[in-house]
Parts: C-alpha cells; sequence; structure tokens
C-alpha cells in the first residue's frame, strides 16, 4: 500500500464517524432526563398542549424517522434556534467556537513550551535533582483540578497582583491574548504535565537507541544528535498523545471559561444544560464531537509526516 | 607501518544493580595503516564493548587503561576533539544496520550529515559524494536510494549504506562490529572484498569484530582472541592457526569446519559470568590442558613465539 492510497483511506474514515457521531449525539439527547417539550411549556402544561407542541416539533414521529431528519438537518448547518437565546444556534456556536479554539490553541502552544525544553533537562539528567524537581513541579500540575489551579492563579495575579484581567474576553485580537493569557494557562497545567512526562520517558528510550549511538559515532554535535536523531524518534509516540488529549482539553475548557468567565463554548454548554436548551446542547456535543476527531485526523497527518514507516 | 591506535590494559566495568560485571578486563592490541585485526570470541567475550571502548560510546560504563589515537590519548580527549575523531578518523560500523540507521530519516541525510559534520563541501558536492559512495559499497540507483528510508532498503543494502555512512569522511581506521553476520554468503563475500580493498588501496586500518573463524582466515592480517573479556592470544593470523599457543584458540579452531578433520569437537560447558572474574585463567573449567597452576593465577600475556603473544600456563604443552 502507498502512502496516498493510505491517506485517502484515513480521510474517508471521517464520513462513517461523523455519521456515527451524529447518531450516539441524538440517541444521548433522548436518554436525557426530562424531555424538550415539558422543559418549554413548563409542569403545569395540558396534555393536548403538549401533543400540540409535539405535533410542531415533529417529536410525534417514529424515532427513526427523527434521527434521519436530524442527521439531513445536520449536514446542512440547520439546528434550529436556540430556546434561551431565540437566535439560530448555528450562529450562536459560530460566535462562541473562536473564543474555545483560541483559548486551547494558548494553552497548547504555553504546554508545549514549557514541556519540551523541560522534558530534554530531565531526560538528560533522569534520577538527578533537575529531573527529581521537574517531575515533582509535573506531579502537581497533573493531580490538581483545573478549577483549583484557575481559581488559583485568578487569586494571585489578577485579583492580587492586578497584572491580568479577572475575566471577560477583550474587544481586539491584543485583548483576547491579554485576557485569555491566564485561562491558557491553567489549561496548559496538566496538558503540560502529561507532555512534559511522556516526552520524558520517550527521550530516555531513545537515548540509548542503536542509532543514537551510530549518530555519535559519526561525530555529529550534542545539538544534532538531540534535535534531529532523539527528538524526531520521541516525539512520534508524543504526538499521539497529545492528539488524545484534545479531548481532555475540551473538558478543562468548560471548567476554565466558566471560572474565568470567558465567553467560549464551554460556558455556552454549561448555560444550555442549565437552560436545558435542548437544540444548543445537542448541536454543541455534535461540533465538539467532530473537533475532537478531526484533532485525531490531524494527529494522524502529523504521524505520517514525522514517521515515514506509516501507511506503507 | 605506522600505528594508528594502540590499546593498552583496557578494562571495561559496568555497575548493574546485581553488581559490578566486567566486561573487558586487561585487553590490549594495536592496529596500523593497511592492516586488517581480527577480534575473535564468543557472543559476550567483550568484542563489541571493546570497539564501543575506544570511541567511548559506553553508557554508564567505567573504562581504565589506555586508548592512544594516532599518540593522542582517547581516555581524555574533550568533547569536540572526541567529536572530530569519532567519523572523521575512525569510522565504525555497527552490528545491527537495521537498529543502527534512523528509521525516520532517509539514507541520503544520513550519509550527508556525516559529511557536514567532518567536511567543507557545499549541498551539492555532498550530494556528488554521497553518491560517490553508494556506488562504492555497490548499491546501484544511488539517486532514488538517497531518498528512500532504512526500511525500504533490504537487508544487504542496509549493511552497505552503513558502511557507506562510516566511510563518508575518509576515516584512517575502521571498526566494524560483526559486519556480515546478518547476511548471505555471497553478500558476505562482496563486503568483506570491498573492504579489504579500502585498507589495500587506500591504506585504510580496519578492526574486524567477527565469531567466524572464516572470516578471520580469508580477510585479516591478524588476530586477537578473546574469552570472557579477556585477550587469549594475538598473532599474524597464519601461525595462530597452524599453531595456535592458547588452548581456547585451539580448541576453537577444532569446532571450526572445513580443516580436514572428520568430526567438529565442540568446546565443552558454557562461557564463565562476569560478575566475579576468575582467579585463574578463565578458560580453566573447560579446558582440556588444565592444570593446578590455571586455577591458581591468571596467566599473563607472554610472547610465545616471534609476533604472537598468549596468556595461556599450557603454551609451551601446545607448541
Amino acid at each position: 500500500m502507498n502512502r496516498g492510497t493510505w491517506l485517502l483511506g484515513r480521510l474517508a474514515q471521517i464520513v462513517p464517524t461523523f455519521v456515527m457521531i451524529g447518531v450516539a449525539v441524538f440517541v444521548l439527547a433522548r436518554l436525557l432526563p426530562g424531555d424538550q417539550v415539558s422543559a418549554m411549556l413548563g409542569e403545569r402544561a395540558s396534555d393536548d398542549t403538549i401533543a400540540r407542541m409535539q405535533a410542531q416539533l415533529g417529536l410525534d414521529r417514529s424515532v427513526f424517522v427523527q434521527l434521519l431528519d436530524f442527521l439531513a438537518a445536520a449536514v446542512r448547518g440547520n439546528f434550529g434556534d436556540s430556546m434561551s437565546l431565540r437566535l439560530p444556534v448555528l450562529q450562536v456556536i459560530a460566535e462562541r467556537l473562536p473564543v474555545t479554539l483560541a483559548l486551547m490553541a494558548i494553552a497548547v502552544v504555553l504546554a508545549l513550551s514549557i514541556a519540551l525544553p523541560l522534558a530534554f533537562v530531565a531526560a538528560l539528567n533522569a534520577n538527578r535533582w533537575p529531573d527529581m524537581l521537574i517531575r515533582t513541579i509535573f506531579q502537581i500540575g497533573l493531580s490538581s483540578p483545573v478549577f483549583y489551579i484557575g481559581l488559583l492563579l485568578l487569586t494571585v495575579f489578577a485579583a492580587g497582583l492586578r497584572w491580568f484581567p479577572v475575566g471577560g474576553y477583550g474587544d481586539d485580537w491584543g485583548e483576547h491574548l491579554y485576557h485569555l493569557f491566564l485561562p491558557g494557562l491553567t489549561l496548559s497545567f496538566s496538558f503540560a504535565a502529561v507532555v512534559m512526562r511522556n516526552l520524558r520517558a520517550g527521550i530516555l528510550a531513545v537515548l540509548t537507541a542503536e542509532y543514537v549511538d551510530f549518530a555519535r559515532a559519526k561525530g555529529l554535535s550534542a545539538g544534532v544528535v538531540l534535535g534531529r536523531h532523539v527528538l524526531r524518534n520521541a516525539l512520534i509516540a508524543t504526538v499521539t498523545l497529545v492528539g488524545l488529549h484534545v479531548g481532555a482539553l475540551l473538558g478543562g475548557a468548560v471548567i476554565t471559561e466558566t471560572v474565568f468567565a470567558v465567553p467560549g463554548v464551554g460556558r455556552l454548554m454549561i448555560d444550555s444544560i442549565l437552560a436545558r436548551d435542548y437544540p444548543v446542547i445537542q448541536a454543541l456535543t455534535l461540533v465538539l464531537a467532530i473537533l475532537v476527531s478531526l484533532a485525531f485526523l490531524l494527529t494522524d497527518l502529523v504521524q505520517m509526516w514525522l514517521d515515514p514507516r506509516v501507511g506503507r | 607501518m605506522s600505528i594508528l591506535l594502540d590499546v593498552a590494559d583496557l578494562a571495561v566495568v559496568f555497575h548493574t544493580k546485581r553488581g559490578k560485571v566486567h566486561a573487558v578486563d586487561g585487553v590490549g592490541f594495536s592496529v596500523g595503516r593497511g592492516e586488517v585485526l581480527g577480534i575473535v570470541g564468543e557472543s559476550g567475550s567483550g568484542k563489541s564493548v571493546t570497539l564501543r571502548a575506544i570511541t567511548r560510546l559506553l553508557h554508564g560504563a567505567e573504562v581504565t587503561g589506555r586508548v592512544t589515537w594516532q599518540g593522542e590519548d582517547v581516555l581524555a580527549m574533550d568533547a569536540e576533539r572526541l567529536r572530530r575523531m569519532r567519523g572523521g578518523q575512525i569510522g565504525m560500523v555497527f552490528q545491527e544496520p537495521m537498529a543502527a540507521l534512523n528509521p525516520v530519516l532517509p539514507i541520503g541525510l544520513q550519509i550527508t550529515e556525516a559529511l557536514v559534520a567532518h567536511t567543507d563541501l557545499d549541498a551539492a558536492g555532498r550530494q556528488k559524494r554521497a553518491l560517490e559512495l553508494l556506488d562504492l559499497v555497490g548499491i546501484a540507483a544511488g539517486r532514488t536510494r538517497l531518498g528512500q528510508f532504512p526500511h525500504e532498503f533490504s537487508g544487504g543494502m542496509r549493511q552497505r549504506a552503513m558502511i557507506a555512512i562510516a566511510l563518508a569522511a575518509n576515516p584512517a581506521l575502521l571498526l566494524a562490529d560483526e559486519p556480515t553476520t546478518a547476511l548471505d554468503v555471497t553478500i558476505q563475500d562482496q563486503i568483506l572484498r570491498l573492504l579489504r580493498g579500502l585498507v589495500d588501496d587506500l591504506g585504510m586500518g580496519l578492526v574486524l569484530v567477527t565469531h567466524d573463524l572464516g572470516v578471520i582466515a580469508e580477510t585479516c592480517d591478524r588476530v586477537a582472541v578473546m574469552y570472557a573479556g579477556r585477550l587469549c592470544e594475538t598473532g599474524a593470523v597464519a601461525p595462530v592457526f597452524a599453531a595456535p599457543r592458547h588452548a581456547y584458540t585451539k580448541a576453537l579452531l577444532g569446532a571450526m569446519p572445513g580443516q580436514g578433520q572428520d568430526m567438529l569437537v565442540a568446546i565443552p560447558g558454557m562461557a564463565p559470568r562476569l560478575d566475579t572474574p576468575a582467579a585463574g585463567c578463565a578458560f580453566a573449567p573447560r579446558c582440556g590442558y588444565r592444570m593446578p597452576i590455571c586455577d591458581a593465577g591468571r596467566p599473563l600475556l607472554r610472547d610465545v613465539s616471534p609476533g604472537q603473544v598468549s596468556a595461556c600456563h599450557a603454551a609451551e604443552a601446545l607448541a
């Protein structure tokens, strides 16, 4: 099999994945306690009113027809209107999604710029004090809940030292970056810890590989040996982990956005759940699931670029 | 003949959780320009460790003794001097080409990076030299091959590619660790001819580690026999093979096919553990010439005939 065929096959997987996500989201929404109609009409609505509302929303049709209807509408990007915000669901999500994506991007960049160099320092000093110190700090980062880290940073750097705003999002790019720095840092902690630990182990395993000894035997400088021969191979395993962690990062974004009052899809999700805004919950779940599966796709592409053996 | 590499009293100790392992224990030899030294011994006799100790590639090992490269003390070299010696003056070929080549980098880059490290060639010059090298080791269609990855090469081609990398910067000495072990006989023969040709034509020195006495007989000028991390016997190949003066060399030759004997003679017993070095001769428990003195004192290397050195109490009995 050549790489082109492999790539096409991998891209084609996207289609059934999305369909299955759609079905799962539809089923999950039906499994939620309470139903859409009584959430809209309240507990005192008469049976007649309920029946009319059900007919209006198409809920009197068979579940299978409703599913097909949902999927067909989803493909066209039509998720109906938000019940609490009285706006098209797609518009609500489109306004909030870039905020969350920016937050996650900041978190990933911060996490990688912390984790990459420290993983090298730890691995090259394995089981000596710099390694111990780095691992201890990251162990704390990994075991502290996101909301706790968030509140801590908020108290010290925003409320106390007043270096950063307490919440919100700002109006232009510079302000966005400024407002999202603390939330991004909060979100990056556990991610950085996971990457650091994994990369440290990867580097340690690769450091004693024959090809690294051979690279040294060729008379390459230490920088070339580490940067070209060690890092590249150690990254292959770490990239997979980073991809798999995007889901966890989204979960963290929900909490972080709540703590820092950032108007992203995480906050939107919480608000919608509290308001029982089913169309938004359903559409948002679908969009986030698709995001995660796109992240997996990206992971596979990066992996293919890093490791020439993939797909051959 | 000028001496390139001189090794004396080389000892390598690994500190493991279960104690010390004396992997190499008092080994000495020298290699000159245009000379091929074969190092032979069973698996675990310290052959590979000896090679890696010479270029200081061992991880967490205690290396003592003297390693002298063209008059310079290798064990005292600073990092930059050591880097220039590795690859630039001493090329190395590893045992497992699949493990020694980086799986994620194209072969071309793995050759040219050695040229970047040791020559002033520009990108075009490096490309040209890389093609020459592939041609030299008998890899056809070099231009395509340079862009390919190790997993796209056959076992024999990987071995050749590794030799091409080791030869990239025209080293004065090549340390080759079982360069032909994994290969079929035809390719083995081609590679040994290639190496011998480089020695004869360019005056390169070559240390060839092997457990195959046939390879030694065909390719080497001198041989060093190792057992349990110790040097048993060194000398020119012909006299050592005709009249071994160490009981282990004799036993090893007896186990080698094609010497006109009807039956191969196996060496009884197993190679010793290296965590507690024997007080006497390490080979004594398996030796047919064993005497009380063999268990009491360690036999020292001594001249047994012109150019032949042996560490065997029974050297005279073998003559």
